[in-house]
């Protein structure tokens, strides 16, 4: 079946759909939510609440306006960041802008874990810092150009080009 | 459109990343739909996004799953289900609220028929008012008219019936003298109206040699009920005669306006 039909019948509350999805994106949601709470039980939770809430609201995805995935990506880091910022994970001194995504895919690397289909080191070889610090701004914390630009002291049109050749990089290393 | 160009430009990574504008992802969508070429493009990106994303993914994922949400989801509509008896068991409640409205409504009901009746009971004192006062008038009118009457058959009355005159013929008028009291009533009934500005003046007549002395003015000839009006005559008359004359009246008669006359009998 195809996403957009997938998406339509989630839209009408199909639950076979939406189990479909959920296959498809769960691990990606959950990754998300994992880069941020960096505690993998936490992220579990926010994670199935996270599909619950979508789920709830499903009538409000309008394919007009986004991907699937990314309308999913944004609820995710949202409940992601609400959870670092309430009261129960300051107590855990955590900086949202601290660390990146990376040390979450480098634990996993140490666990050795066997989900991944393509290796972390090879999805992520040759990556610059520059690369990593402005994929984790733009996907996995949510900011905008304009704050990516910021945090990152460089202009504003530069983040859309900068981040352009970086996930080019990861493309060529998955094609590898 | 030059759609290689608009790649390159990298705001199709910005749109799977979910950061662009509302605007600017309704007219991608709309690109993606024109241009097979973007939609693949954004596929592509994507993709290198869920490998990435999935990387971060904690390593027991499976065990939650998706048997946890359809539980939960289950749970949801049956949570919906058990609402709907116990709301049926609110029927109570329900007759209580039925019954305190109408009762509300009843209150207000009588309130309005209250007022109804007591603007009626205004109405039909007022009406009660008005129907005394007519009853207060027939009844002064009424003494008056036997008032009128007791004094006219009086013996000491002497009647004199003014004829009409060359002006109007068909003019006539009674003179009612009380000698004894000095006083005439007029009855001017026969008298056709006064024009504006003029009014009917009596005259005490002496004959041999012709005297007319002024008794006194028909005042209010047409708003006057009864036409009778009451005079003092000091004279030893021998006639009595009613002409018209100017407002205020005059010093002495104007004969060819004299409507009539009439001779006291000896």
């Amino acid at each position: 079946m195809e996403l957009e039909e997938l998406v339509a019948n989630f839209r009408n509350k199909d639950d076979k759909a939406f189990e479909k999805l959920y296959a498809m994106y769960s691990d990606n949601i959950c990754g998300v939510i994992n880069s941020i709470v960096k505690n993998t039980d936490i992220a579990q939770e926010i994670c199935q609440d996270v599909f619950m809430k979508a789920w709830k609201n499903s009538e409000s995805y309008d394919a007009s306006k986004g991907r699937f995935f990314t309308w999913m990506l944004n609820i995710a880091r949202n409940a992601a960041i609400d959870e670092v910022r309430s009261k129960s994970h300051k107590n855990s001194k955590q900086n949202l802008s601290s660390d990146f995504f990376v040390n979450v895919l480098e634990d996993k690397d140490d666990l050795n874990s066997q989900v991944d289909s393509i290796g972390i080191k090879n999805l992520l070889s040759n990556l610059k810092e520059k690369c990593i610090q402005i994929i984790d701004l733009l996907y996995f914390k949510g900011y905008t150009q304009k704050e990516a630009a910021e945090e990152l002291a460089i202009p504003v049109g530069t983040v859309k080009t900068r981040n352009r050749s970086c996930i080019a990089q990861i493309r060529g290393n998955i094609a590898i | 459109m030059d759609t290689e160009k608009y790649i390159a430009s990298g705001i199709l990574e910005l749109y799977v990343a979910g950061t662009l504008s509302e605007e600017e992802n309704l007219d991608i969508a709309r690109y993606a739909q024109e241009y097979p070429e973007i939609k693949r493009e954004i596929e592509a990106i994507e993709a290198a996004i869920l490998a990435l994303t999935k990387a971060a993914a904690p390593k027991n994922t499976s065990n939650k799953g998706y048997i946890d949400l359809k539980n939960r989801i289950a749970k949801e509509s049956e949570t919906k289900v058990i609402a709907l008896p116990k709301e049926k068991s609110n029927w109570a409640t329900y007759t209580g609220w039925a019954a305190s409205i109408l009762l509300a409504v009843g209150l207000l009901w009588m309130y309005s028929e209250n007022k109804n009746l007591k603007s009626e009971i205004h109405v039909a004192s007022q009406t009660n008012t008005v129907l005394e006062q007519q009853i207060e008038d027939a009844k002064t009118s009424l003494e008056k008219s036997q008032e009128l009457l007791t004094t006219i058959r009086d013996k000491d009355i002497q009647v004199v019936a003014l004829g009409g005159q060359t002006v109007d013929p068909n003019s006539y008028a009674k003179a009612y003298w009380n000698k004894k009291e000095q006083k005439v009533f007029i009855d001017a009934q026969g008298l056709p109206e006064p024009p504006e500005g003029m009014v009917y003046q009596v005259w005490s007549l002496k004959l041999s040699p012709l005297t007319p002395t002024s008794m006194g003015l028909l005042e209010d000839f047409i708003t006057d009920d009864n036409k009778v009006f009451a005079l003092s005559n000091p004279n030893d008359s021998e006639a009595f005669g009613i002409t018209l004359e100017p407002a205020g009246g005059s010093e002495s008669p104007n004969l060819e306006q004299l409507y009539a006359l009439g001779a006291v009998s000896s």
